[in-house]
């Protein structure tokens, strides 16, 4: 598993977690991914470093171009931490509530 | 209709409110014995927690361990700071996956409501930008975005194959 500091720091910033939005419905190339951005390309690229670097975003080569695609791996990282703080804890109340019944006496 | 509320609170905090039908000395309780811990702290369905020290005391401590019974498991460390029976509880933890996150101060109060119990848990995170990256990775409106990433991921996976 890479550095989960690494990955904190690279969804810090808001256009780096917009990047993985948009990545999040298909392969995009930088010009792709810096058309709805007020960016450069060369200012995406930056961006798209860190989140390689992190384990986010892998590319790949196909030919003159290098298309971004979302890391299963890194995203994995992300969602286990992600499954143990919001859905789960919506889970794990529901089943204190059947404690808490099992345990409190009727009035 | 979820009864759990998350929300924002200044640069650091992340406060969640649940009311239980349950006095507060019940409902305290259950954050506090390990075997009833056990049966409700579990995470993602079929999932279990084999290993619950939670040493409630001051300076008490506290580990978790969670398994999905297929090899897959994590956990979490902490330590007690205050406890007022059956009022608050204030501790910290950190989860190990297996790189330990920031830790996270929580005091959990359990104010009586009706005839139940209003509990109230508010997060300290270490600074504004551990707080929004937690934040942007599903506690919030990040959900329907994780989800997208999720079902995607499928796809990706299915085209690179």
């Amino acid at each position: 598993m890479q550095n989960l500091d690494a990955t904190f720091s690279a969804l810090a910033d808001p256009t780096r977690r917009a990047i993985l939005a948009r990545l999040a419905t298909g392969e995009l190339t930088v010009m792709e991914l810096a058309k709805p951005f007020e960016m450069s390309q060369p200012a995406i690229s930056r961006h798209l470093r860190v989140l390689e670097s992190a384990g986010l975003v892998n590319r790949r080569v196909d030919g003159a171009k290098r298309p971004c695609s979302l890391a299963p791996e890194g995203i994995a990282t992300i969602d286990q931490w992600l499954s143990l703080l919001r859905k789960a804890l919506a889970r794990n109340y529901d089943r204190l509530d059947e404690v808490l019944q099992a345990t409190t006496p009727k009035k | 209709m979820s009864k759990l509320s998350l929300r924002t609170e200044g640069d650091k905090h992340v406060v969640v409110t649940r009311y239980f039908g349950a006095s507060p000395e019940a409902v305290y309780r259950a954050h506090t014995d390990p075997a009833l811990i056990q049966k409700w702290m579990l995470g993602p369905e079929g999932w279990t927690m084999p290993v619950c020290i939670n040493d409630a005391r001051p300076g008490g401590n506290i580990r978790y361990e969670w398994s999905d019974g297929k090899g897959n498991g994590f956990h979490l460390t902490g330590e007690f700071v205050e406890l007022q029976p059956f009022s608050r509880i204030v501790h910290i933890g950190r989860m190990h996956l297996p790189e330990p996150t920031p830790d996270n101060h929580i005091e959990t109060r359990f104010e009586p409501e009706g005839s139940g119990t209003l509990m109230t848990m508010r997060m300290t995170l270490p600074d504004s930008r551990t707080r929004d990256v937690m934040l942007a990775t599903g506690m919030e409106g990040g959900m329907e975005a994780s989800y997208a990433r999720l079902e995607n991921m499928s796809a990706n996976a299915s085209r690179a194959a």
